[in-house]
């Protein structure tokens, strides 16, 4: 029997996605008895069908759906024929549901897309056909639905054809077979359609049940992301993941990437044994020897054919998220087994779904597909999506809300890491701060306009020089005067703005110093951000509260005034949102403490 | 890593056993004992534990006991209610566990098909059906707030063939009750229910008889409908499955009390 097909079906909404599933359930007799019975009793109450079986209701699981009549989320079903076994992943039509499209798309050997003989090529059309050819799906099989509203007339399939045939070329798809068909039906789905006679090709599910997914691929070099480590007792260390290309056999010789150590395999351990080669989708778990340090987001790779890494990629990226993407913004990105911080640096373009023209972008609203140029903190073991889907896709998660908001893909690496190597230097931070017989630490204010920030910054840095602290003062106010002059007040320049001062704090903790950065600094992903630069004692972030009334009220500057008079735009706590920290190390309550209580309390901390 | 006795639970702890191998599961088992699981369950149960030297965590809604809710003297909803989804919810409180493996399939029921491999429940265990998030490829986000946590079900694009199949190819231990045998049951509704112990009222006349049956999924014994079969063996079991007529669910009677009502649970908190 043939491997299961793992195959999507796209299209737009209403052209009878979930009714082709039903069908092929129903005629494959995979829906038992009192399956049936229940959507019979659905379609009475929910139907389309004016009371006879909606087929379609065997697909549509969740309530909501069943009262509105639409898929809005991708549903997986498993069924087998007497040739193959099946997985579907049924996909939501509606534009807003893309993101689910795009899931149901990533794991499919094959996408079915759906159009309606009556309606043609629509924008959901190609915008689908764009994300299952940037997903890596090969195979497309187009179905023309709806045949018999338009008297299975000829002209119409072959004109819906040759459309689509120029729009899947563009995209680099050639393998597109089409179908004309009635789901309803059943016709040139799974049974012989006697409307058809011009039509002399197989049953759609007769094409399914014969594609061939891989190409009897070349032999490709071993490569396994290591999940865990397993150390279940002193006498045994060994490196479990799923093989995602490749062979492996003991006596093998292998890198670590990406630190590039070189060990050979001793064993593969399995359940209860060992075995003697392993390949593509085995899930082992490896000894090495010698025993070289191994981590969780390595890859283990062969020796002779070792793999790139990097930290400056082109990507292509699909925004899910409901907040824009900004430029700049941290990020987690989680590539394989390995999760690392990452933000965009540019965004080339974006492309226009439904042409694939490029488009020139800020940012990317949800939905929106792009090319950008991504960085990640450290370097990471990848491969182009192209050459591999386990090595080359990668999704982008939020550092507030924990949502995945990006899925995008590798293109190549912009070959930085390669180039800008860190130097390491014999004097280090703590040496540095030794000689000023202290420890260096980034006391991170953040807190709203007039909450306090400045006078408390200038109170507690006068404290630590009278007991002879080395210190230094970064000031919102004052950055913007000079490294942050060319910063206005977008979204995206706040991002920049609190990344270079983090790094420049950074800078100055390494000589040795104790750095108060006094920033509004609104966003808590940004914050994140900034804490994630410094090891774990070094950063305080420190939440000077005071409520936004409190604020408008002392108002030492004029500018909540002016802001709700519209005079400034995007001001914090007028019209543009201040996230309160959700776990700061300290907050200082300034409508009930004094300036001088407020330092004191950052000292206790810092003894 | 959540455990009903059940094949799926055999198959679940399997996969753990080879993942971790050769040291055993990290994780500990957790059974919600209604006190109304078969016998035979029970007994399985302790012995599979200690053959995979995994740590067991025994949870029971005391409160229910005490308050002597039972599948006869109450609805099989308010008994699933309290015994189950109650109980869960203190099983899963008491552990303040993040990340809870499951055994469900997608193929089980309607809502499941939608649900994710990670589902995301809030602090009460709700599940959201319109806040899931994607997975792509095999990236999967674990990442969580305070109180939240994941049902992880990586069985979830199994069918029961499947199942069956594996349990064959791997020679998995099953609990004794899914292969035909004569048993003690008693006819009601049209559904066969054997008679476990003692503790089942029966009407009066009503007799056990006994019958050569099987069970396609196991639970709480009065809530149970066994299936006439003479499949004794595995093969005999996997061939029966594949010409079934009925879906594996139909023997249990919770999912008929009301519409949709698998969905209602989940977003309460039950699996």
């Amino acid at each position: 029997m043939a491997p299961t097909l793992r195959f999507v079906l796209c299209g737009s909404v209403d052209d009878g996605k979930s009714t082709l599933i039903g069908r092929i359930l129903y005629d494959c007799r995979q829906v038992s008895a009192d399956q049936m019975q229940r959507v019979e009793e659905d379609s009475r109450r929910y139907g389309t069908q004016g009371g006879a079986p909606d087929l379609a209701l065997l697909m549509d699981g969740l309530q909501d759906e069943r009262r509105q009549g639409i898929t809005i989320d991708v549903a997986y079903r498993g069924f087998r024929t007497p040739r193959r076994c099946f997985i579907v992943a049924d996909a939501p039509g509606h534009e807003q549901y893309t993101r689910n499209m795009a899931t149901g798309a990533s794991t499919a050997d094959a996408a079915v897309v759906m159009v309606d003989a009556r309606k043609g090529i629509l924008p959901q059309t190609t915008r689908h056909t764009r994300i299952v050819a940037m997903f890596g799906v090969r195979h497309i099989v187009l179905a023309v639905n709806k045949m018999d509203l338009v008297a299975w007339d000829r002209g119409t399939f072959e004109t819906i054809d040759a459309a689509y045939r120029t729009v899947a070329e563009e995209m680099g798809l050639a393998q597109v077979a089409s179908f004309p068909v009635s789901a309803l039906s059943g016709d040139n789905v799974t049974r012989r359609c006697a409307h058809t006679p011009w039509y002399g090709g197989p049953r759609l599910l007769e094409h399914l049940e014969a594609l061939e997914t891989e190409p009897p691929a070349a032999r490709q070099p071993f490569r396994m992301p290591v999940q865990y480590v397993n150390r279940p007792n002193p006498d045994f260390r060994g490196y479990c993941g799923r093989i995602v290309a490749g062979d492996v056999s003991p006596g093998d010789r292998v890198r670590v990437s990406p630190a590039g150590t070189a060990a050979e395999v001793e064993s593969i351990v399995v359940w209860q044994g060992t075995r003697d080669s392993a390949t593509r989708d085995d899930s082992v778990t490896l000894t090495l020897k010698p025993d070289v340090a191994v981590s969780r987001g390595d890859v283990i790779v062969a020796a002779h054919d070792p793999l790139e890494a990097a930290d400056q990629y082109r990507a292509r990226l699909l925004w899910m998220g409901d907040q824009p993407m900004t430029v700049g913004r941290p990020y987690r990105l989680k590539l394989h087994t390995h999760e690392v911080g990452a933000t965009v640096t540019r965004i080339r373009h974006r492309v226009d779904v439904d042409d694939g023209s490029e488009l020139a972008a800020a940012q990317l609203e949800l939905n929106d597909l792009g090319v950008v140029n991504l960085a990640t903190n450290r370097p990471i073991p990848f491969a182009p999506f192209d050459e591999s889907r386990e090595l080359g896709g990668f999704i982008l998660i939020d550092r507030a809300t924990n949502a995945t908001v990006g899925a995008g893909t590798i293109t190549y690496s912009l070959m930085r890491a390669a180039n800008v190597k860190w130097q390491d230097f014999d004097i280090t931070g703590e040496v540095r701060a030794d000689l000023k017989r202290q420890r260096a630490r980034c006391l991170w204010l953040t807190g709203l306009s007039a909450s306090g920030k400045s006078t408390v910054a200038n109170l507690l840095e006068r404290h630590l020089v009278n007991e002879g602290r080395h210190t230094y003062l970064l000031d919102g106010d004052n950055v913007r005067h000079g490294l942050n002059r060319d910063l206005g007040f977008t979204e995206a320049d706040r991002v920049e703005n609190i990344r270079r001062v983090a790094e420049v704090a950074r800078l100055m903790v390494d000589a040795g110093l104790i750095v108060i950065v006094s920033f509004i600094s609104p966003f808590q992903s940004e914050r994140d951000f900034a804490r994630s630069l410094f090891d774990k004692d070094e950063f305080m972030e420190i939440f000077v509260d005071a409520s936004v009334e409190t604020c408008a009220r002392r108002d030492p500057k004029g500018l909540y005034a002016k802001a709700k008079r519209g005079e400034i735009r995007n001001f914090t706590g007028v019209d543009s949102p201040y996230e309160r920290p959700e776990r700061p190390d300290l907050r200082l309550d300034t409508e009930k403490l004094s300036p001088e209580a407020c330092v004191e309390l950052v000292i206790e901390r810092l003894a | 890593m959540l455990h009903s006795i059940g094949k799926d639970s055999a198959v679940l702890l399997h996969l753990a056993r080879k993942a971790f191998w050769p040291g055993p599961p990290p994780m500990p088992l957790l059974h919600v004992d209604t006190t109304w699981k078969f016998r035979d369950m029970i007994a399985f149960r302790d012995r599979m534990a200690a053959e995979a030297e995994i740590r067991l965590i025994v949870h029971t809604n005391r409160e229910g006991v005490d308050a002597g809710i039972t599948p006869f003297t109450h609805g099989s909803d308010h008994y699933t209610q309290v015994m189950k989804t109650v109980a869960l919810r203190q099983a899963l409180d008491a552990g303040r566990y993040d990340m809870i493996l499951v055994g469900a399939r997608r193929d089980e029921e309607k809502s499941r098909a939608k649900e994710r491999i990670f589902s995301l429940r809030n602090a009460r265990h709700q599940w959201d059906p319109k806040a899931q998030r994607p997975e792509l490829w095999h990236l999967y986000n674990t990442r969580l707030q305070e109180g939240e946590s994941l049902r992880i079900s990586p069985l979830s694009n199994w069918s029961e063939a499947d199942v069956w199949y594996y349990i064959a190819a791997e020679g998995i231990p099953i609990v004794p009750l899914y292969r035909a045998a004569e048993r003690p049951v008693v006819e009601r509704d049209g559904q066969l229910i054997m008679v476990d112990d003692d503790r089942m009222p029966l009407a009066p006349g009503e007799v056990p008889t006994r019958r050569r049956v099987r069970f396609r999924t196991l639970g709480c014994y009065p809530l149970t409908a066994a299936v006439e079969s003479n499949a004794d063996t595995l093969d005999a079991i996997i061939a029966e499955t594949l010409a079934a007529d009925h879906s594996e669910r139909e023997g249990r009677l919770i999912d008929h009390d009301t519409e949709a009502s698998m969905e209602r649970k989940k977003r309460e908190g039950y699996f």
